[in-house]
């Protein structure tokens, strides 16, 4: 091992923590302008241009806000549960790629952290282990209400994670491989989105269960719980939480636009063109990869997302929790297993037949069996539209 | 070979320090916590020994998934530290023999079978592990197709089983 490499290493984590960081404080300014924008309103517009000082503004106010420690509560795990939330929202970043490689002082340096060969199953096992600090946070409060909130949580993201697992077993078998780099480099022809436009809507809906956005935002709603798991949390301590929140956020919209958008490749028609990433720019006599449009590809992908999170924030109420529970279990599992048995059944008999066209009938598939659950929600919401539950 | 030792020794000493806090610790919540931590420290090993298949869905399963069903039983029960319930006589003298019989058994082992020269090769595939995945999925689909079922309907009926009695339950209170 040369030390090199963990120097490499090391300053590539430290730059996409603090390209994620970043990332979180303007996003949250991009919320509240996108959101009051919908809402006929202006929006956070005086701390600087545009308020583009905003975020800072609020860092430096929660930094010396009190922090209050409520008196009856389990000291350690009270101190903890912020951080166990933070550090997945953070590492789960590791394996997605940002782009192709470049050449530095001789070396080639891949923007990826890390390209582990399981990389979809580490997305997984992170996703599952970011329950623990709601869970705990909720618990060690020793307050109904956050206890409440942290109870909810964690059956919604166990529910969901079901379909979530679903839906990235239908990219791995798009993509033939479980690393992350591969598949991004098997949708150079075409996105997964479109072979398989029903999972990457069940992604996207079962993403926002996963981190708690409108409208699955049970665990800490305002109206019934107080802001639920994290109502005893002040100062920092809560900073630490709304932080993790607003990183899932864009993490999960990376790992969508990984999955399913292409990840940090180009539109599937402009792969021959010279704004593909493998493209060989040449100024004068000075030639290049231009490996530099990865990143700035999918930027624009999870900014795309993130607008739909937003939008759906701003339009949407808030879903009943039984709702929630039949949503997450009658609906989307049984539908995501169907997409998943049809993209095998596609690539399997496309395989056989030898003949590609067949993988288009995955799409149309999808596309029924999605119309055919909305029939189901349709009925059943008609039959009950006059009883509770 | 000598870091994957040093690694292996502060592992074993996190994994026997977490699992004794799980026994000893008197609030519920935090032997869960405890026994989450060795879960993850096993996963660790099992990366160390070049099969990061394993490593992750140790991880997604027990930590992710049981561990958390764990917690949310005790914590919806309020049941975190339960008063010390009076134990069975016998019960202590036989997990006495027990854990002797067993402490045994693995100090006989270790001391025929880690002795032989013959030590237990790394699986060659575990580097390229999509390959390896592959060959376990085919072993595990055509060698081994029947304990594989056998379980999921052993799954399937302990599922059924768990609705069932509580569906008993609902009824009854109408």
């Amino acid at each position: 091992m040369d030390w090199t490499i963990w120097l490499e290493w090391f300053l590539k984590g430290l730059v996409l923590c603090l390209a994620l960081l970043t990332g979180f404080a303007y996003l949250t300014l991009y919320e509240r302008r996108a959101l009051a924008r919908i809402q006929i309103r202006v929006g956070p517009n005086r701390a600087g241009p545009q308020g583009l000082l905003q975020p800072i503004a609020d860092a430096i106010k929660l930094i010396f806000k009190e922090e209050l420690t409520p008196g009856k509560v389990y000291r350690v795990v009270y101190l903890l549960a912020p951080v166990l939330t933070v550090v997945p929202s953070l590492i789960i970043a590791a394996v997605i790629p940002l782009g192709t490689s470049f050449t530095l002082f001789g070396r080639e340096i891949t923007l990826y952290v890390a390209d582990i060969n399981v990389g979809v199953l580490y997305l997984t096992s992170i996703a599952s282990i970011a329950v623990y600090g709601i869970v705990l946070a909720g618990w060690s409060s020793n307050n109904k209400y956050a206890m409440l909130g942290g109870i909810r949580s964690s059956a919604q993201m166990i529910s969901y994670e079901l379909s979530l697992g679903l839906c990235f077993v239908i990219a791995i078998m798009l993509g033939d491989s479980m690393s992350l780099n591969e598949i991004v480099t098997a949708q150079r022809e075409v996105w997964f989105a479109l072979i398989q436009p029903a999972g990457a809507l069940v992604f996207l809906i079962v993403t926002l269960a996963e981190v708690n956005r409108a409208p699955f935002d049970m665990p800490e709603a305002e109206q019934e719980l107080t802001a639920g798991y994290h109502a005893e949390y002040s100062g920092m301590k809560f900073a630490l939480f709304f932080m993790a929140e607003y990183q899932k956020m864009i993490v999960i919209s990376m790992i969508a636009a990984t999955l399913y958008f292409g990840g940090y490749r180009e539109f599937w028609f402009l792969k021959d063109t010279f704004l593909s990433v493998d493209a060989v720019w040449r100024i004068g006599a000075w030639q290049f990869q231009a490996w530099f449009l990865g990143p700035i590809y999918l930027l624009l992908k999870v900014v795309v997302l993130l607008f739909f999170m937003i939008w759906v924030r701003a339009t949407w109420p808030r879903i009943r929790y039984d709702r929630l529970m039949a949503f997450g279990w009658k609906v989307l599992l049984p539908l995501s297993l169907a997409l998943a048995f049809i993209t095998a059944a596609g690539i399997l008999l496309a395989e056989q037949l030898n003949n590609p066209l067949v993988i288009w009938g995955i799409p149309a598939l999808s596309v029924i069996s999605v119309l055919v659950a909305v029939a189901f929600i349709y009925r059943d919401l008609r039959r009950k539209s006059h009883g509770r539950v | 070979m000598t870091s994957d030792l040093i690694v292996f020794l502060v592992l074993s000493l996190v994994a026997i320090s977490t699992a004794l806090g799980m026994l000893f610790s008197r609030n519920a919540v935090y032997s869960a916590l405890y026994l989450v931590l060795n879960f993850v420290t096993v996963a660790v090993f099992y990366l160390l020994l070049g099969a990061p298949f394993i490593a992750m869905s140790q991880i997604t399963v027990y930590a992710g998934a049981i561990m958390v069903l764990f917690l949310f039983v005790i914590m919806l029960l309020g049941a975190e530290s339960l008063a010390p319930s009076k134990a069975l006589p016998w019960q202590r003298p036989l997990a006495t023999l027990l854990s002797v019989v067993l402490a045994v058994e693995a100090v006989y082992l270790l001391f025929t079978r880690a002795r032989s020269d013959a030590a237990i090769a790394p699986p060659e595939a575990s580097l390229n592990t999509m390959e390896s995945l592959r060959q376990m999925a085919m072993e595990l689909f055509n060698l081994y197709l029947l304990p594989f079922e056998v379980t999921s309907i052993l799954l399937l009926v302990a599922m059924v089983g768990a609705i069932v009695l509580t569906r008993q339950e609902k009824g009854g209170q109408k």
